[in-house]
């Protein structure tokens, strides 16, 4: 199977101008993003997982082209999105829609919920009439669970929940291949949570969606995706299907981000042994040498400090020297590592 | 049974096809508007101050050019405000109607105003929005440009201005456009900076929405709500310019008249006896001024409730 | 003996628009040395019942009822009597650290300012005594690090600042209004797991909201379910847990995805949050209830004990909920059936935003609020 995105090596440096420079001194590079490597097929959910700072929301705006990126990132068709202009880019843009984190602040106040789900269409198919515009955008209102007769309210006057499925009737109305989704549901309440995710999850499946999911809540990602990237300073760490990563993650990192994770149970909760991680993540500015996880690895060697890892494996990859499960022993010094 | 399902059908049907209409922000800002009072006073002095500037002029029994032969060389002791010789505000120091030159000097300021807040509203929106959307060198471009326009005394210029091209209202007008906008330019800016990277922005150029359609459609409509707020701050200071302008002697020219220069002439003849010749241009000119700023105060609270 | 006990408490709000009741008729009791978790949504109250404790409620908002702390009525005191015990014997941590720190003084200055104020003491001795407390909450280095300014602190690190701060008087009872929701889920455990030592060491308790399940499960020992501004259910935390027997609770219980579980669909709850400036008839979470009945519309149910310490506010019996025989299934995905059909609920945010002025820090991811 062609994959639908095949993305290789990608990079976002965004220059930083060191705190009191002189305007004319060279800006240093921050790394938000330090070759990202994944395939994404047709149909499938990619979720992506990370703590603050692991560079996931810029790795999607770098895919739907909102910051320039250096690499490779070819579509079906065998043509490298990243290599078009602006111009050439208009065709792919269809393909390719966003849903964004925040449900009130991504629509714009002064419009209506009408005329905000329209503006894909009117933008991409100017040929349209108004009446037909209208008349799909009620459609897609009427998809996602929103009445249509409510199309000239203005945002605010929905709550967060409704306002995350104009969000997503605004992506799906130019019939895009692939959706990315950057923390749809991190803002909303659980009850509300829920609702979205059922509804992305029923909408992939009705019309053959692909999916990024970019979220820091790993139950919600590992309850959505068919696989799942783990990214840890702008670097891959750990991709595998959504089973597999659960089941048997490999990569340390991978593992304290899911010890750490709070259960609705009691008795496993208050059972479970978690992972410590020392100290801070480190400044992107100036990242580790070697593996960037090792200041902060329970597993830490030499070797880790002087070769940088690469991603291993055919299905399950992991960019780790030593990977496997943390045993006791080894989540013991980690815990000494961090009461130090 | 079955015609109340029929009907509760047909209700249910109604209810998806009927279209609700919206609440918008805007009106929203208005009913808060309304409900201030200090802004419904300011903008009922404004109404006021507006129709009597088109509308004064018919109650006028003197035009502001004649000279009352009957005052003159006596204006203190003839002058005064009077109903019977219709001198409603008294006479100038020459003779000349008080109450029409009023009326004119409050059509010539005003206009001074507004469009000076306009020439404003319209170049600095568009110049600051585009700076601030388009950004990085553009960006730095066009606001060091605004930075060398205001670090030049505008006063200065204005004065050299109306010295060398002689004094006349066009030229007014173009100075005190040249100066008006370059606040209004940076205030729009900084605002659109703050915008452009809110995430509904973001939304548009993600689906491939052009530079010029997002300025026009997603940024200029967020910022009216401040653009509205400065620009009725705005038409006082312009009214207090060509004031300032007028009572040096560089502003309107004679037989046309300002608040300005009124309130100059009157201010010149305080010590013998004449002072409605000050108090009648003062009077409108400070209402005015309470007017617009109360209205801006109104506006800036019913535009973003959040700020109390 | 009680060390809080809370008695009808309601908190109103009046807005411009209408009468917000944002907490009504809510008894609770915490006991010295105990772990509360109040668990809701946006828009439940949780936030606004812990801003009055503390008497912080904005200007608009009333409250009544009794709030005793230690045998002393607490509720509507005057400020000076309040700042004493706020200090002294209640303390409270928010989720934004940056609302009770001051960005301008080094943190030093500000925990000794603190101790100078209510314990009297020297300055030299109150910065001895910071550097202490910041070594109690694990920050490394932490005589050094007392002359940084807030900024200069990671995250996680300012919560710890946050939390030294606070609890620097030995305050008897400790009120966390959602202390790690801005976290990382790795920086939230090492928090979380530091709140449960420190609580240990100091004897104190503790109440922690938040909207998270999870973090309950883990450090709490007894939980309150609020919605639309009453407690639902409340009870020692495994039970609750292990068989929700209000339908809300249940329903939240199922609408969350699980990592150490295989689930299947998510079980959502239909519709919105009430609007509690007009909150249906009735119980406030009947229209999104599956186990709707004839009176549930006009009669709100009172929070009844069913069973040794364990109280719920709901008019179908216990049993039905537990079997889920429930009345209607609604779809997950959708919202409530047909929201236009009454014009309130179609609302924006649960409480005006006026309502929450005095409430920066408040709030969970906020639904609906700019």
């Amino acid at each position: 199977m062609t994959p639908l995105l095949d993305v290789r090596d990608l990079r976002v440096t965004f220059p930083i101008r060191p705190e009191g420079a002189m305007p004319w001194a060279k800006p240093l590079p921050l790394q938000a993003v330090a070759g990202v490597d994944f395939t994404l097929n047709p149909g499938e959910t990619l979720g992506v997982v990370g703590e603050s700072g692991c560079g996931k929301s810029t790795l999607a705006r770098a895919l739907i082209g909102l910051v320039p990126a250096a690499g490779q990132a070819r579509w079906s068709d065998g043509q490298d999105l990243l290599a078009l202009s602006a111009r050439q880019m208009m065709k792919y843009r269809q393909d390719i829609q966003m849903v964004f984190q925040d449900p009130l602040a991504s629509l714009n106040p002064r419009m209506t919920v009408g005329q905000i789900i329209a503006e894909p269409l009117t933008t991409h198919r100017p040929d349209l009439s108004r009446a037909e515009v209208k008349e799909r955008a009620r459609a897609m209102m009427d998809k996602v669970g929103l009445l249509p007769n409510q199309i000239n309210r203005y945002p605010h006057e929905f709550s967060g929940g409704q306002c995350q499925r104009i969000g997503i009737a605004r992506a799906l109305i130019v019939e895009p291949k692939l959706i990315i989704c950057d923390e749809p549901v991190s803002a909303l309440d659980v009850s509300i949570q829920a609702q979205v995710i059922n509804l992305l999850i029923r909408l992939q499946r009705d019309l053959g969606l692909s999916l990024v999911f970019i979220a820091h809540d790993l139950s919600v990602v590992k309850h959505i995706s068919d696989r799942i990237m783990v990214l840890y300073l702008g670097k891959v760490m750990e991709i595998a299907s959504s089973d597999d990563l659960y089941a048997a993650p490999q990569h340390p990192y991978t593992q304290a981000l899911l010890s750490a994770v709070p259960v609705p149970d009691p008795t496993v909760e208050t059972a479970k042994t978690i992972v410590p991680l020392a100290g801070d993540l480190p400044s992107p500015l100036n990242p580790p040498s070697g593996c960037v996880f090792r200041t902060r690895c329970p597993r830490a060697q030499a070797r880790c400090a002087a070769e940088v890892p690469v991603l291993q494996g055919m299905d399950h990859q992991t960019a780790c020297h030593f990977p496997g499960p943390l045993t006791e022993a080894e989540i013991a010094h980690a815990r000494r590592r961090e009461a130090a | 049974m079955v015609i109340d399902q029929q009907k509760m059908q047909s209700l249910s049907d109604r209810l998806v096809t009927d279209e609700v209409r919206g609440r918008s922000p805007w009106a929203d800002a208005r009913r808060r508007f309304w409900r201030n009072r200090a802004a419904m006073l300011g903008l009922t002095i404004l109404v006021l101050v507006v129709l009597f500037a088109l509308l004064g002029g018919q109650f006028a029994q003197w035009s502001g050019e004649e000279l009352d032969f009957s005052v003159m060389g006596q204006v203190a002791q003839m002058g005064q405000p009077s109903i019977a010789n219709g001198h409603y505000f008294g006479t100038d120091n020459l003779g000349r109607d008080l109450y029409a030159r009023v009326v004119q000097g409050t059509q010539i300021s005003l206009m001074v105003g507004i469009v000076g807040a306009g020439i404003a509203v319209i170049v600095g929106t568009l110049y600051g929005a585009t700076a601030g959307y388009v950004g990085g060198r553009t960006d730095q471009i066009m606001m060091r440009a605004v930075d060398i326009l205001m670090s030049i005394p505008y006063m200065f210029v204005l004065i050299l201005l109306l010295v060398m091209f002689g004094r006349s209202m066009s030229m007014l007008f173009l100075g005190i456009g040249l100066i008006s906008w370059l606040d209004m330019s940076r205030i729009v800016r900084g605002q659109t900076l703050s915008l452009k990277n809110r995430e509904f922005i973001e939304a548009a150029r993600a689906t491939g929405v052009s530079s010029f359609r997002i300025i026009i459609r997603h940024i200029v409509p967020n910022l009216l709500g401040v653009v509205a707020v400065y620009a009725t701050l705005l038409v006082p200071l312009m009214i207090l310019t060509e004031s300032f302008i007028s009572f040096l002697g560089l502003g309107v020219q004679e037989p046309l008249t300002s608040w300005g220069a009124l309130i100059s002439e009157g201010a010149g003849t305080m010590n013998y006896g004449t002072l409605w010749q000050l108090a009648f241009p003062l009077f409108f000119f400070v209402i005015t001024l309470f007017g617009f700023f109360f209205v801006g105060d109104g506006l800036r609270d019913a535009l973003d409730p959040k700020e109390r | 003996m009680a060390l809080l006990t809370l008695t009808d408490l309601s908190v109103r709000f009046a807005t411009n628009d209408a009468e917000v009741r944002a907490v009504t008729d809510v008894n609770l009791t915490v006991n010295a040395g105990d772990t509360l978790g109040i668990v809701g949504e946006s828009g439940s109250g949780k936030s606004q019942l812990s801003f009055a404790i503390m008497g912080l409620l904005a200007r608009n908002g009333r409250a009544s009822g009794s709030v005793m702390f230690d045998g002393q009525q607490i509720l509507n005191a005057p400020v000076k009597v309040l700042n004493r015990i706020r200090a002294e014997q209640i303390a409270m941590i928010f989720q934004d650290p940056m609302t009770s720190l001051n960005p301008y003084m080094r943190v030093a200055d500000q925990m000794a300012e603190v101790l100078t104020l209510h314990k009297g003491m020297g300055k030299r001795e109150a910065v001895a005594e910071s550097v202490r407390m910041l070594d109690a909450v694990k920050i490394p280095d932490a005589k050094s690090r007392i002359r940084l300014y807030p900024h200069e602190f990671s995250g996680g690190m300012r919560q710890r600042v946050m939390i030294a701060m606070a609890l620097l008087c030995r305050p008897k009872l400790l009120i966390a209004d959602e202390p790690t929701t801005a976290l990382d889920v790795t920086v939230q455990a090492q928090i979380m797991a530091l709140l449960s030592d420190l609580q240990r060491d100091f004897g104190m308790a503790m109440i922690l909201i938040t909207h998270d399940l999870g973090v309950v499960a883990g450090s709490c020992e007894r939980v309150a379910v609020m919605y639309g501004g009453r407690i639902r259910e409340t009870g020692p935390v495994r039970p609750i847990f292990a068989e929700a027997t209000h339908p809300y609770t249940q329903g939240l219980l199922d609408a969350i995805p699980r990592v150490d579980q295989e689930d299947e669909e998510l079980r959502a709850i239909p519709g919105q949050p009430p609007n509690m400036s007009n909150p249906p008839p009735g119980c406030a979470f009947q229209p999104r209830c599956p186990y709707a009945r004839e009176g549930c519309d006009s009669i709100d149910p009172p929070l009844e004990i069913f069973a040794p310490d364990r109280a719920r506010a709901c008019h179908a019996p216990v049993a039905e909920v537990l079997a889920r025989r429930t009345t209607r299934h609604p779809d997950t995905d959708q919202p409530a059936a047909h929201p236009a059909a009454h014009p309130g609920a179609v609302a924006d945010s649960a409480i005006p935003r006026g309502a929450v002025a005095g409430a920066g820090a408040a709030g969970t991811p906020t639904e609906g609020q700019p």
